[in-house]
């Protein structure tokens, strides 16, 4: 695990032009490292702001992804992953309440049929499963949502870029 | 939009003298939808392109190919449909799918390709196939993904995939199944994504031509019409024979041995792309008639008449596609047959959905087999 010394969280950097711009800076550094794409998908009420308390504790952790956030993680069908995978994500995290702390009652057991969904035509597809994660990060859990980001970025990182990734599509 | 001129050309369009039959006998008008196939040919004569492209409502076509068969002036309304729609995901117009557009990823990642797919899991150990090189190819098609992709619909696609296998094996033929099978692009095709259609069209060809097979036997309705018309372009070297699973078991009928049965009503939905694109008809109703103790009873419209499950390619799903769907349930109910057969997994998909209806579910549930199935179950 290497996390590296970026002050802000990854979510508050404004999109597009400074994200374009980054990877040209970053160019001798990048050739000898690979960092993959990841998209994660956050719930509204718990993950999302488990990321913010990450980002104003100062919890630092690896910034290889880019956040989604819906209103609940029920709302994250198999379409949405397995568009991300289609864009050319390296992986992809879906989360939200733990149970019993669904803002909607019961979203996240709704997430849980989606993802089994998703994760059987993953596997058919012949993408290695460790590209799809499932997790609970509570509003409070800084430091959890910082060690699974950490601990995601490794894996997929191990697993080098996804083998359907566009052609057109570099780094 | 000089592509609009084009495909007016092409698909009879210029033909049309306005009589409105194309609407008048559309699945979506007659059960209350705001539909009109004439307006749409009628603004590709004109050159009217802009709106009739960019406005989406060509998705709402069932491309069931109703008013091709009725059009007086052979207008081919569908493959205008297919070629507008082209046109319009160039403009970045994109149907509406009931599922996120799941299975359309799931199309563009095959045609991207890269990995490796565990596609054959299903093959059991009874059945014998041979993954490389033979001289009948098996065509799959998609089912294994409709049973992962749809565990609450409780739909057993690969049920009749197993079947017809297991048929093939019965007639002494150990067909081709290989795992580099990939989607043969039908829905991309007809949501305008020619790009990844093309991919996967060359993809497959090559897969078959390289297996060395002199005849395809094909299971889906959809793939049996995207390799007999939407293919031919690609071919290189002359194609294997063609046959849907149905043609080819009606030609070795005599062959298979069958048990007796007790007696069973059935009833037979006739897939759009089997009967009205490809006019086969006759092959699925002789296979079934052959079947002892099997009686088949029609529905009030069938064969060329017949209705179709509205959801061709995972793109049209809304209240009048529900409604036709009902609709086709309660009249495959009222001939008292115990069992609703098709020849496509796409038919089985879309009527299982409209079983889940809680407040009428009771009076349209159905058994839905494939054709295959009955056969195997008739195996002695």
């Amino acid at each position: 695990m290497t996390p590296t010394s970026q002050k802000k969280t990854p979510k508050r950097t404004p999109p597009n032009k400074k994200t374009k711009k980054a990877p040209a800076k970053a160019s001798p550094k990048a050739s000898d490292t690979w960092d993959p794409n990841i998209v994660v998908f956050a719930c509204n009420w718990c993950s999302y702001a488990g990321a913010d308390t990450a980002g104003v504790s100062r919890i630092q952790h690896q910034p290889h992804f880019r956040m989604i956030r819906v209103m609940c993680s029920g709302r994250i069908q198999p379409g949405f992953v397995l568009r991300a995978f289609e864009k050319g994500a390296d992986g992809v995290l879906v989360s939200g309440c733990h149970f019993g702390d669904c803002h909607y009652i019961f979203g996240n057991e709704r997430a849980v049929e989606q993802f089994e969904k998703t994760k059987n035509v993953v596997r058919l597809l012949g993408l290695e499963e460790e590209r799809l994660r499932l997790e609970w990060i509570s509003a409070a859990e800084g430091v959890r949502f910082a060690k699974v980001i950490n601990e995601f970025t490794d894996q997929v990182r191990a697993l080098g870029p996804s083998r359907l990734r566009p052609k057109r599509q570099t780094g | 939009m000089p592509e609009l001129a084009e495909a007016a050309l092409k698909t009879n369009a210029w033909a049309c003298y306005d009589c409105g039959k194309c609407t008048a006998t559309c699945p979506i008008p007659r059960i209350g939808g705001d539909y009109s196939p004439r307006k749409h040919v009628l603004a590709a004569n004109l050159g009217h392109g802009d709106d009739l492209v960019k406005n989406g409502s060509l998705f709402s076509c069932l491309t069931c190919g109703m008013c091709d068969r009725r059009c007086p002036a052979q207008v081919g309304y569908t493959a205008l449909v297919q070629k507008l729609r082209e046109l319009s995901y160039r403009e970045g117009v994109e149907p509406e799918c009931p599922h996120g557009g799941a299975l359309h990823s799931v199309m563009r990642m095959m045609a991207t390709g890269g990995t490796q797919q565990d596609r054959l899991r299903w093959l059991s150990d009874d059945l014998n196939t041979d993954p490389k090189a033979g001289q009948v190819f098996y065509w799959t098609g998609c089912t294994m993904y409709y049973d992962a992709f749809f565990p609450d619909f409780e739909i057993r696609t690969l049920e009749g995939t197993r079947a017809a296998v297991r048929l093939l094996n019965q007639l002494g033929v150990e067909p081709v199944v290989s795992p580099d099978e990939r989607c043969c692009g039908h829905d991309l095709l007809w949501n305008g994504d020619r790009k990844s259609f093309e991919l996967l069209a060359r993809h497959n060809i090559k897969l078959v031509t390289d297996s060395g097979a002199k005849l395809l036997v094909v299971s889906c309705a959809e793939c049996l019409r995207t390799w007999n018309i939407d293919y031919e372009p690609f071919f290189e070297s002359p194609p294997p024979r063609i046959m849907h699973i149905t043609e080819y078991l009606s030609e070795r009928m005599p062959e298979l041995k069958l048990k007796e049965n007790d007696g069973q009503k059935v009833t037979f939905q006739d897939p759009c792309r089997l009967g009205r694109h490809l006019g086969i008809y006759d092959p699925p109703r002789h296979v079934m008639k052959e079947l002892p103790g099997v009686e088949l009873v029609e529905m009030r419209r069938s064969g060329p008449g017949a209705m179709c499950c509205a959801g061709a390619t995972w793109s049209n799903c809304d209240r009048f596609a529900k409604r036709i769907q009902v609709e086709r349930l309660r009249e495959a109910r009222e001939t008292g047959a115990e069992v609703l057969v098709t020849a496509c997994p796409k038919c089985q998909v879309h009527f299982r959905c409209a079983m889940k209806d809680p407040k009428i579910g009771e009076e349209i549930l159905i058994e839905m087999r494939d054709v295959a199935e009955l056969v195997s179950d008739a195996l002695a």
